[in-house]
This record gives structure tokens, C-alpha cells and sequence, in this order.
């Protein structure tokens, strides 16, 4: 495989989220705002990013029968470090990550990776992987984000994530029109319902092509 | 806080898959028959019951002491991994057939958010021992109500003229996010 489409597949044809249904829990819960996807996506690229890497070198060494308490041991070491760096450099992100910080250890996409792609290619590709993957979360949830802070504060804003009191942009487009919904847990079910709809949709309209042009 | 009105929080008000969204993963895999998602949630309650249990004791009787609060991630999440691997023996051996019906959801249990997000919050909200018991009860009951209605929704859905588009996963969600308006009419029971 060459090694472009190594780094392509994890944004869009194999997008963790939109695609392979994986890293759910977190995608829906912190969402409701640009600034706290894109501290996730920041935080889950790193560490797929380190472990990846560390994975795809120690796969050699690892007995094949306990592979995933491994895997899971180094993730949570991994994780413990990111979520100490986040207490200390992003306090505010870190404050309204949460308990989803931790759990990203329990996230499907990092031990996915590790048992799907680490754990059988070299440290170079499973780099890229790591690459690919880590932007195709954090593409998928600012999507998701988006549309949630646009539909359910009538506006769209992005802070710094290491400097909360610095904007980067703060927009107010309607927001007597606001429907709040859409920051409540059940609109976070409802976006990705819809977004998901949408991605089934242009697969469909694909395969269609496909088989007038056949 | 009072035992009664914490353990209906915790079930229905701050339901822990519509509301905090752990263990979404299992919500869309296993709710196809009512009757997995019903075996499904007997074996999460039991993980997390005996999870939550044990990693309050580590925590506060060997974390604390030793200075090592640092290395609660990784305690807890060994902790569920051989929980999971005890369970999982003990079905094969018990029941081979709910064993082949849940496949590959028995080991991904340890990757279910909600037993480490649990074990978690006990200890970030300061339970006691008997609260801490307490949650590891009242959680995954209400992860075993929603999955099992969950399912019995999806059955129906199974039969129902649903947009090509949206067949599947997408109307499931749709779906769970008008569960998740029906437990926000609640809030404030408690």
C-alpha cells in the first residue's frame, strides 16, 4: 500500500467515527462545543500517535496470548501521562473534558489500531496510521461539534485550547433562534444520527453510480 | 446523601448511557435481540458491581498509603481486564450458548466506559465504601433497562418503513436521542 493512502484512509474511507462506529462515547459527549473537540482530538491523536508507535515496535517481543493486556497497559500509561500534561497546560480544556480524559484508555480506536494495524506493520506506517486516524476522530467530531454549537447556541466560537481567555474567533449569527436541544445529551444522539444518515446516503448514491456505469 | 434518592439518580435521572454516554458502543452492538441485551446488562452489572467494590478498596487502602494515586488508571483498568477474563470463563463454561450469542461484546466489556467511568466517578465524587456499592448497582441498571427497551425499539424498527439512508445504525441513534428527551423530562427528581 502505498504510503499516502495509509495516512488518507483514517480521514475518510476508513473515518473511525463515521465509518467504523468506533470512540462512540466520547464523540458524543464532548461535543457540545468547538473548543472541547478539537482539545479532544488533540488528546486521542497523541496518544494513538504514541502508542502506535510504541506498539508496532515492541510487537515482536509481546507474546501473542496476552497481546491486549499489554496493549491496554501501555495505552493507560500513555493516557495517565496526557491527562497529568492536560492538568498542568490546559486546565480549563481539562476541566470541561472531565472523566473523559481517563477514558480514553477505554477508547475502541486506540486498542482498534494497536490489535488492527500496530501489531502487525512497521513503526513508519503504523506512524502514519496513528496520523490518519487521530485527524479522521478530530475531523469527525468538530463536524459533530459544529453543528451543535451552531443549532444550540446560534453561534460559533473557538478558543485557545491552551490559553482559554484568548479567541480565536467568536461568531454570533441567530442566536434568538437557538434551539438548546441541541447541547443536551439527545441532541448529540440526534446530529450523529443525522450526519451518519448523510454518510449511508452518498455511499448509497456511490454504489448506485457504480452499477449504471457497469 | 441519602441511599434511596441517590440510587434513582443514578439510574434514571443521570442514566448512564443516555445522559453521561458511557457504553454507547454496546447500545448500537447488542440491542439487536432483546434477549443478549438482557444478558448483556447481567454481565455488566456484575463486572461493574464487583469493579466498583474493588477499585474503591485499592484505591483508598493501597493507592492512598503508598503515595501511588498516579497509577490509578492502570490499576483499575487490570483490575476490569481480569474481571471480564473471569466472566468469560465462567460462561463458557456455564453457558456455552449465551457465551456464542454475545460473541465478541463479552471480552469488549473491558473497553465498555461505563465500568471504568464508574469506578472513576466514585472515586472523583468522594463515595463512601457503601455509596460506591451502592452506584456499581444503580448504573448498570439503568444500562440494562435502556439497552433492553433499546432493543425491544429496534425489533419493532426492524419491520418499520425507515428512509433507505437511514436504515440502521442512523435511525438507532435518532432513536436513542428520543429516549434521551424522555430521561431529560425527569430531571430534577432528585
Amino acid at each position: 500500500m502505498k504510503k499516502i493512502d495509509i495516512l488518507k484512509k483514517g480521514l475518510f474511507v476508513e473515518n473511525p467515527i463515521f465509518i467504523l462506529l468506533l470512540g462512540m462515547c466520547s464523540s458524543l459527549a464532548i461535543t457540545t462545543n468547538l473548543t472541547n473537540a478539537v482539545g479532544m482530538g488533540m488528546a486521542v491523536t497523541a496518544v494513538l500517535i504514541m502508542s502506535n508507535m510504541i506498539i508496532s515496535l515492541l510487537r515482536k517481543i509481546i507474546p501473542n496470548e496476552i497481546r491486549i493486556p499489554v496493549f491496554i497497559v501501555i495505552i493507560a500509561t500513555l493516557v495517565k501521562c496526557v491527562q497529568l500534561l492536560m492538568n498542568a497546560y490546559t486546565p480549563a480544556l481539562y476541566n470541561s473534558l472531565g472523566v473523559f480524559i481517563p477514558l480514553i484508555v477505554v477508547n475502541c480506536i486506540i486498542l482498534g489500531r494497536a490489535e488492527a494495524f500496530a501489531s502487525k506493520n512497521g513503526i513508519f506506517d503504523s506512524l502514519l496510521d496513528a496520523i490518519g486516524m487521530g485527524l479522521g476522530y478530530t475531523f469527525a467530531v468538530v463536524v459533530i461539534s459544529f453543528f451543535r454549537e451552531l443549532i444550540g447556541t446560534g453561534g460559533i466560537s473557538l478558543l485557545n485550547p491552551f490559553d482559554s481567555s484568548q479567541v480565536i474567533f467568536d461568531l454570533k449569527l441567530f442566536e434568538e433562534y437557538a434551539v438548546s436541544l441541541f447541547t443536551q445529551p439527545a441532541g448529540a444522539f440526534i446530529t450523529l444520527g443525522c450526519i451518519l444518515g448523510f454518510v449511508q446516503w452518498l455511499k448509497i448514491r456511490k454504489s448506485k453510480k457504480e452499477g449504471v456505469s457497469k | 446523601m441519602n441511599i434511596v434518592s441517590m440510587f434513582i439518580g443514578l439510574t434514571f435521572v443521570n442514566n448512564v448511557v443516555l445522559s453521561k454516554f458511557y457504553a454507547i458502543c454496546p447500545l448500537l452492538g447488542v440491542s439487536k435481540q432483546p434477549k443478549n441485551a438482557l444478558n448483556m446488562g447481567f454481565a455488566v452489572t456484575f463486572v461493574i458491581f464487583i469493579a466498583s467494590i474493588v477499585t474503591w478498596l485499592l484505591y483508598y487502602y493501597v493507592l492512598v498509603p503508598l503515595n501511588i494515586v498516579y497509577m490509578d488508571l492502570i490499576t483499575f483498568i487490570l483490575v476490569i481486564a481480569s474481571l471480564v477474563q473471569f466472566v468469560e470463563m465462567f460462561l463458557k463454561k456455564t453457558s456455552p450458548e449465551i457465551y456464542k450469542a454475545m460473541g465478541v461484546y463479552l471480552p469488549l466489556i473491558t473497553t465498555n466506559c461505563a465500568v471504568l467511568g464508574v469506578a472513576l466517578d466514585n472515586i472523583s465524587a468522594n463515595y463512601s465504601l457503601l455509596e460506591s456499592a451502592v452506584a456499581g448497582i444503580a448504573v448498570p441498571l439503568g444500562f440494562t433497562i435502556v439497552i433492553y427497551v433499546f432493543a425491544l425499539i429496534r425489533e419493532r424498527l426492524e419491520i418499520a418503513n425507515v428512509p433507505e439512508s437511514f436504515k440502521g445504525t442512523p435511525i438507532a441513534l435518532i432513536t436513542a436521542g428520543i429516549m434521551a428527551c424522555a430521561i431529560a423530562g425527569i430531571a430534577g427528581l432528585v
